[in-house]
């Protein structure tokens, strides 16, 4: 039990590390960037009309001229204590808009991981069970197809069929254009969530499929899988007793490593569907210099995605009894 | 025991016959140069053939075929490999769909090492295949009781088995079924004499309930310790089938190669014959011990016959 803990220390003080180096990271870009505060936070106009006085008091307010390192504990140990800055962009707390663009981003991608990682593992499954068959074929050809799709194009064409060609889905944004927000049905959010989850999920489907089969025919020429087919047992059996237990644990893995490429996917495609998710707010961040809000966003999604790696680990030692067991013993 | 067996086997003379095959051959289907197929011929001429209680040993070095066999013989060989010859269980041929029907019951195969088991279920439903209504429950629970394994064990993962355990679960695989023949993949590799003596108790144990037990090994030592009758594989090919008597004095054997491996016997000067078993691509014409062998002649190079001598019977045509 003990070793447990210990794992799990160890794991929570890799991501601390990690979240602290993303940080750095991302600060010293942004500090080596031409992003002069004075100017982004003031604007170029209002900055002209000023005195050399009033200049100097805001550089000194800004931090101008401070050393990078001094400035980026200021930063971080606001941070840490929860201010995450003011958004330039929003006016609003940082916290309080990742929160919010969260929300929104957040049914769009669970939609889009569940269905990638359930069609992708069914998929994956059927291909290597029937390996060389059409079903196997035809399966290989479509994940390697769309794998080698860009997920921007496939938005554009999803977009052009069903929204412009057949008017049946929204063109983009999260809730219809015009409307007061206590008029908007969940049923309205849906609409709008389909085509990005479904680009997202299409293009998230070939590569947990194509892993999952690889997994599957090792499993099938594997020696357990040869003994219990000399002891009679029939596909299915072997599929249930054999298959599923083997193959669930790398998906596992594959599921929750798949979370930084579902984000990643989403940055685009939000974007092209102009919806108002967490991806949205860090290409606007990045192009309004928002400074606050682009690291603010960095950081949290670093943590999601470790999270899902740290999930995916944890759940391992849940599921296989070599590490379940095997570590109780010692 | 081994001794008591064999004067009742000579007694009731020639039990049923459970397995026999006649001429197997296994080829592989490979693709060589561009999408030109070529046959590769693995096994040829294979004969062997179990009686109903008796421990009949395969011998043969790596390379020989004895894995092939039994996956042959189960059906389980992979998808670009071709069976040729016949095999007849209980006297009827032994179609894929019988194969499909008998494997896991009638015909059962102990493997190797628990890496034959799926590490990531319990002993005790995997040896149940799954199943578990209250029939399966009892049988697996008085198997366990015969070979004196703690019920507990059952709730064990391969990975905790202890090395003694290993083996007396692998066997309990066989038990589950109603088994007529028990094929044994080397199921004692790296095992102390002793150990293995053990182990093969248990096959014994199996041919006194009346099963024919076809044991395949390279350890001739082992096979000698254990079987009833040996029967030698040379590069694919059955060279020679002799009772265990037979390998007491060298001049008792038939075949040059069987005749070597008694030479190579610690006991008998631990001495070695020059050169390897052929690669099945360049396998010669005619006998396949030929360019090793200092009988060999002319005439090796065209068909030889797999004739009786002495009450035994050997592939070779310069042997009295």
């Amino acid at each position: 039990m003990k070793s447990h803990f210990m794992f799990v220390g160890k794991q929570l003080i890799r991501m601390i590390l990690l979240l602290i180096c993303v940080s750095i990271a991302a600060f010293f870009l942004v500090s080596v960037s031409p992003v002069d505060p004075l100017q982004a936070n003031v604007g170029q106009a209002a900055l002209g009309s000023m005195s050399q006085e009033q200049i100097a008091k805001l550089n000194a307010y800004w931090g101008v001229g401070e050393p990078a390192m001094s400035r980026f504990l200021a930063w971080a140990s606001d941070f840490f204590r929860g201010d995450m800055g003011i958004s330039l962009l929003y006016r609003r707390p940082v916290a309080e808009v990742i929160a919010v663009k969260f929300v929104n981003s957040i049914w769009l991608l669970a939609a889009a991981w569940m269905i990638s990682g359930i069609m992708g593992f069914l998929l994956g499954v059927l291909a290597g069970m029937k390996r060389g068959t059409w079903i196997d074929r035809a399966v290989k050809g479509y994940s390697l197809m769309i794998a080698s799709t860009p997920a921007f194009w496939l938005a554009l064409v999803l977009l052009m069929v069903f929204a412009v060609w057949l008017q049946i889905l929204p063109v983009g944004l999260s809730v219809p254009i015009g409307m007061e927000a206590e008029g908007v049905t969940l049923a309205d959010r849906i609409r709008h969530a389909i085509l990005p989850a479904l680009t997202l999920s299409i293009t998230g489907v070939s590569n947990i499929a194509l892993h999952t089969r690889e997994k599957m025919i090792d499993i099938m020429e594997s020696d357990y899988v040869l003994f219990a087919r000399a002891r009679g047992e029939s596909s299915w059996s072997i599929f249930k007793n054999h298959g599923f237990r083997n193959v669930v644990l790398p998906a596992i893995t594959l599921q929750f490593a798949s979370i930084s490429e579902i984000f990643g996917g989403s940055v685009l495609v939000e974007q092209i569907f102009s919806y108002p998710g967490l991806g949205q707010a860090a290409v606007t961040a990045g192009i309004g210099s928002d400074v606050p809000l682009l690291l603010g966003v960095t950081v949290i999604s670093a943590a999601i995605v470790f999270g899902g790696n740290l999930t995916a680990n944890l759940l391992y030692g849940v599921v296989d009894p070599r590490i379940r067991r095997g570590g109780a013993k010692k | 025991m081994t001794a008591e067996r064999q004067g009742m086997d000579k007694d009731t003379m020639k039990k049923n016959i459970i397995l026999e095959i006649q001429n197997l051959s296994v080829s592989f289907q490979q693709y060589g140069r561009g999408f030109a197929m070529t046959d590769l011929d693995v096994i040829r001429d294979l004969n062997v053939t179990v009686h109903e209680g008796e421990i009949v040993a395969a011998v043969g070095s790596s390379g020989s075929g004895k894995s092939l066999l039994a996956h042959g013989i189960l059906g389980i060989l992979p998808y670009n490999a071709s069976l040729g010859g016949r095999i007849l269980y209980e006297g009827e041929e032994l179609t894929q769909k019988r194969k499909e029907e008998l494997r896991g019951n009638e015909i059962v195969l102990v493997p190797q090492s628990v890496a034959f088991l799926d590490p990531l279920m319990k002993i005790g439903p995997q040896i149940r295949k799954g199943k578990k209504d209250p029939g399966s429950r009892k049988k697996l629970d008085e198997i366990f009781e015969g070979y004196h394994l703690k019920q507990e064990v059952q709730d064990l993962y391969p990975f905790e088995l202890s090395g003694g355990m290993n083996r007396r679960v692998l066997v309990s695989t066989a038990m589950m079924g109603n088994p007529r023949l028990v094929i044994a993949d080397e199921p004692t590799p790296g095992l102390h004499m002793n150990m293995v003596r053990r182990v093969m108790s248990h096959f014994r144990e199996l041919a006194d309930q009346g099963a024919g037990v076809l044991l395949i090994t390279h350890d001739l030592e082992q096979a000698l310790e254990t079987a009833d009758r040996v029967v030698v594989f040379y590069a694919g090919t059955t060279v020679e089938d002799a009772d265990v008597k037979d390998f007491g004095a060298e001049e008792t054997l038939r075949h040059p190669y069987s005749q070597a491996l008694w030479r190579a016997l610690p006991q008998n000067g631990f001495q070695f014959i020059t050169g390897t078993q052929p690669y099945v691509k360049d396998m010669p014409k005619g006998c396949p011990f030929a360019p090793r062998c200092e009988r060999c002649r002319e005439d090796c190079k065209g068909e030889i016959p797999y004739r009786e001598i002495r009450g035994g019977k050997v592939r070779c045509l310069h042997t009295e």
